[in-house]
């Protein structure tokens, strides 16, 4: 048999860290209790003018294409999807609960402020920059811990995005010490004369592709060959040492810490035309000349550059990751390649956000808030029949008239189902994060393809294939959620002494957030009796509903 | 509630189970239906690609056309061979099966980026923000895999990954991952007999075919496509396939103790329960420095090894008329020796080895300057490659498939078989 130690433990971590602590009264016997509709004295965080022109501009598309939007989704549904794109899991019982039961016209916003002070947005987005910064599987002698560290104080301050950026790109110094150096080292592996640092932070920061630009102009936009090497004499500077210890009990050298030193380089860079003819180039941002004063790092200019920018390409490229991460589609496919050659599907609604976000400072929050309070976030993931053509998974252009469906990302399933295992209250302390970091990241490996090559690039069986069925159908985490131990969620609910059609419904809350239908309810009961045994029969329900596609699926 | 215990019970327990069937009170389940089918069983005749993916794009000018006398020659010398070409001196087994293979060298494919070259190579498309297109090997399962009414595990199984995706043809066509040791992870339903098994998909079936009722667009019947290829996995005796350790220790040591000899072993293996595509990643080409060293010391010898005792296991067991070789990277490498002594990216004369499936062998296609830099006769692109594995699969070449937004795509983006190669 096997051990679950760990799950447990993870678990009652989980329970603790995200904010939902359950009280053991989840799962009282009494219905939910109406605590009175009053009208909302919930004052808004954010200046509705904004929210209300993104509103106008994307109806504004619906009536250039003749389509109407899809119905609101349902409560559940809606709080489901806001808890899983800005906490990264499902919503608790206790949770659900509550917002249900909640009769506040202006629960929506409550709800989506109480998320983004929650530990789990913090942890949700540590770990989604974790991954775009560094990738899923740390590159050598580069810090993960790190890396969070620094990344979890930028989104528990919620620091101006234009802040976390300068110094992910000006960090110097030890890679425990100073965090942020782990994205500039994490690019710089290889002896490549920083060149997959110039193509990473063009694309990942500013949303453009330059990587053929290393040899060529680009065939599509408008870089040159100049420029992708005037952009790299900006990283020239920067230098990893990686540091050698004696390991007293062997004697011999193994590795120590890394660090990004800043040394004085101050020549030009040559690279080689496809001509063969050697070329020389100056840092130049966008092909515009810098100012160089007092012996500042090239870095250093280049971050003020990024800043002082009047086009705030950085805005701009982080608006549209941010949508395509709310609605599974941005204005542009792929929301990183933005330029002339790929023109926006909504670029005044682009600009708006652009504009209104430099406006905020740079307020990472504030602009979740807006997207996440839009009335396009609010609709059904279900299409009706007059927005059929509004489907950009067939190649269309998105039009927002309904919400996409997008699969969970291995870490927010690794969390829902934590979630859906357990209820309890563990009394974990702050040092076991990094435990369970670890777990999770240990449990991603199986998923993580990497390709060797001078990019670092890697790609994922996590995508909806057959490893990821079989994980889901046999794997470890999901025997630890149906197992039905005591103190998991099942066995509570199974032992709670309700009526089996109120053992089915919490069930249906716990792992799909949703009530069951009359159908479901008929068709379930009818094969839970086949089954004989109650005890088997609500693990087999309970399995069944963690591996169907309406739980994979943020709706 | 009483807890559950999970017995240790191995696949061959499990099928045991299931083949004796214990008291149905549940209707029997529609994914179950292959048990009767005698799986185990040798498939002849069946044709099949065996892809061997060098990850970073290999030097090819140190390997299939080199180029003594030439400042961008390099260290290494070419030999003869058994077939009408030379090819690197360090690939002296190679050299021996050279009569059943061939290279092309005039290979000219425009992108040296690694992503973008090898999208292109697995699927003779250049990159397109809005469609993806299917590597060959999901080509070959869409086409291939309703034909084969035996095969229980996926038509296209990349061991090692990198093997791209299968696009619009969705999931159910997506290569299927592994490892060359051959543990297919979570493959067991431990502790799980069929009856609860099938208890459990028809409560499943329930939720799965309801959400896939609600009108949300084509992913919720894929997952439930992907659902039924796992369980069909899961409870098949072709998995055997997967378990190389098994084999002749004679032969497992022909091939190599390492990744590439396992994987190409498993790839034979794979081939003879039916599986018609097999991509064995084989990486470490990406040599921007010390590619003389490294090429000699450890990628060709390894490669040397596991590809002449491939060519000439499938020979002796007869298979090697109906099983193509295919053998290539996303790119090749900068003909200019550069100041690390490496290699960079180089994609416009480059040249790769093709051979078994009744191609011809022992033919050089094609060919470059003496500096191997420009091209002397006719260049192929990546989807004249794939339409000669079509033509060698017996794949016919007028398939057009037909991406989501309605936009046609002919098999091989309309390339054409190479005459040298076909008889």
């Amino acid at each position: 048999m096997r051990t679950y130690e760990f799950m447990r433990q993870s678990q009652a971590f989980l329970a603790a860290a995200a904010f939902c602590v359950c009280a053991t009264g989840v799962l009282a016997t009494q219905p939910l209790s109406l605590e009175g509709a009053e009208q909302s004295d919930y004052r808004l965080k954010y200046d509705p003018a904004v929210v209300d022109k993104i509103n106008m501009l994307i109806s504004r598309g619906y009536e250039d294409n003749e389509v109407s939007p899809s119905e609101q989704a349902d409560d559940v549904t809606w709080l489901r999807r806001v808890y899983l794109d800005l906490g990264g899991h499902i919503p608790p019982l206790k949770d659900i609960e509550e917002f249900t039961s909640d009769k506040d016209p202006n629960k929506y916003a409550k709800v989506i402020d109480k998320l983004l002070d929650s530990d789990s947005y913090v942890n949700n987005w540590t770990t989604i920059w974790t991954n775009e910064l560094i990738g899923r599987q740390t590159p050598r002698r580069t810090s993960r811990e790190g890396m969070q560290k620094f990344l979890r104080e930028a989104f528990a301050k919620n620091r101006p995005w234009v802040d976390v950026v300068s110094d992910l790109l000006t960090a110097e110094g030890h890679y425990e010490e100073n965090g942020a150096v782990n994205y500039l080292l994490s690019q710089m592996t290889m002896r490549d004369e920083g060149v997959q640092v110039t193509a990473k932070t063009a694309r990942v920061f500013l949303g453009t592709q330059v990587q053929c630009t290393q040899c060529h102009n680009h065939p599509f936009n408008d870089w040159k060959q100049d420029q992708f090497w005037e952009f790299n004499s900006f990283f020239r500077q920067v230098r990893r040492v990686d540091h050698r210890k004696i390991d007293p009990e062997t004697g011999r050298q193994v590795d120590d810490y890394s660090e990004l030193v800043v040394n004085d380089f101050s020549g030009p860079v040559y690279f080689e035309k496809r001509s063969g003819l050697m070329q020389v180039a100056y840092p130049k941002y966008f092909g515009n000349d810098v100012e160089f004063d007092n012996g500042k790092s090239r870095q250093a200019v280049f971050a003020e550059a990024i800043v002082k920018d009047g086009d705030h390409q950085l805005a701009r490229s982080l608006v549209n990751k941010m949508w395509g991460h709310f609605f599974g589609f941005g204005f542009t496919r792929p929301v990183d390649d933005m330029g002339p050659h790929n023109p926006p599907s909504h670029p005044e609604l682009l600009e708006h956000l652009t504009d209104s976000f430099v406006a905020s400072g740079y307020d990472y929050k504030m602009l979740l808030r807006w997207i996440t309070n839009s009335e396009a976030y609010r609709l059904s993931s279900e299409f009706n029949p007059k927005n059929e053509l509004d489907n950009p998974a067939a190649g269309e252009m998105p039009l927002f008239s309904h919400m996409y469906i997008k699969s969970m990302q291995a870490e927010q399933l690794f969390d829902s189902l934590l979630i859906a295992g357990n209820s309890t209250v563990g009394g974990v302390s702050q040092g076991n994060y990094a435990q369970m970091m670890q777990k999770r990241n240990q449990w991603l490996q199986q998923f993580v393809t990497t390709f060797g090559t001078d990019e670092n690039d890697e790609s994922t069986t996590f995508n909806g294939s057959i490893p990821q069925a079989l994980m889901m159908m046999n794997g470890e985490l999901i025997d630890a959620a149906t197992m039905g131990e005591p103190g998991s969620l099942l066995h509570k609910v199974v032992t709670s002494g309700e009526r089996d059609s109120r053992k089915i419904q919490l069930l249906y809350l716990a792992a799909l957030g949703r009530n069951p239908t009359g159908r479901d309810l008929s068709a379930v009961k009818k094969l839970m009796q086949v089954s004989g045994d109650p005890g088997t029969a609500y693990q087999d329900l309970y399995w069944a509903l963690l591996n169907s596609n309406e739980f994979i699926f943020i709706r | 509630m009483s807890q559950m215990k999970p017995g240790t019970m191995d696949r061959r327990h499990f099928m045991r189970h299931l083949a004796t069937g214990s008291a149905m009170t549940i209707p029997a389940f529609h994914f179950l239906n292959h048990l009767q089918a005698n799986a185990a069983e040798v498939r002849r005749n069946q044709k099949a690609c065996i892809l061997i993916w060098l990850s970073g794009g290999p030097p090819t000018i140190d390997m299939w056309d080199l180029k003594p006398g030439s400042k961008n020659g390099g260290e290494f010398k070419p030999i003869n061979t058994a077939g009408d070409l030379q090819i690197c001196e360090h690939m002296p087994q190679i050299a021996k099966q050279m009569d059943s293979l061939s290279v092309i060298r005039t290979m000219s494919t425009r992108e040296a980026d690694h992503t973008r070259g090898r999208y292109y190579m697995h699927t003779s498309y250049v990159p397109n923000p809005t469609v993806i297109h299917p590597s060959f090997g999901s080509v070959v399962s869409h086409t291939l895999a309703p034909q084969r009414k035996d095969l229980e595990i996926p038509a296209f199984i990349s061991i090692g990954g990198g093997a791209g995706s299968s696009g619009f043809l969705g999931m159910t066509h997506a290569p299927f991952v592994v490892d060359s040791n051959g543990q297919i992870r979570n493959a067991d339903p431990t502790g799980v007999d069929r009856r609860r098994l099938e208890q459990r998909l028809a409560m499943w079936d329930v939720v799965e075919s309801g959400f896939i009722n609600s009108d949300r667009g084509d992913l919720p019947q894929a997952h439930k496509d992907v659902y039924h290829k796992a369980v069909n996995l899961m409870t098949s005796s072709q998995m055997d396939a997967f378990k190389v350790a098994t084999e002749d220790p004679k032969i497992q040591e022909a091939y190599g103790n390492n990744n590439l000899g396992r994987g190409l072993l498993m790839a034979r293996r794979l081939v003879e329960v039916g599986v018609p595509f097999i991509e064995v990643n084989f990486g470490g080409w990406d040599l921007h420095n010390d590619v003389f060293n490294t090429l000699r010391d450890q990628r060709l010898p390894t490669l040397d090894q596991a590809i002449a005792a491939l060519t000439q296991d499938l020979k002796s067991r007869g298979m090697l008329d109906d099983t193509v070789i295919l053998c290539m990277g996303e790119f090749g490498r900068t003909p200019r020796i550069n100041q690390d002594v490496g290699r960079d990216h180089w994609a416009s004369s480059w040249s790769l080895l093709i051979g078994g499936g009744g191609l011809n062998g022992g033919v050089a296609v094609g060919e470059t300057d003496k500096d191997g830099v420009g091209l002397e006769s006719k260049s192929y692109l990546p989807g004249d490659v794939w339409a000669t594995v079509s033509k060698a699969m017996g794949i016919p070449l007028n398939i057009v498939h037909t991406s989501k937004r309605g936009r046609p795509m002919k098999i091989a983006n309309g390339g054409n078989p190479i005459d040298e190669l076909i008889s």
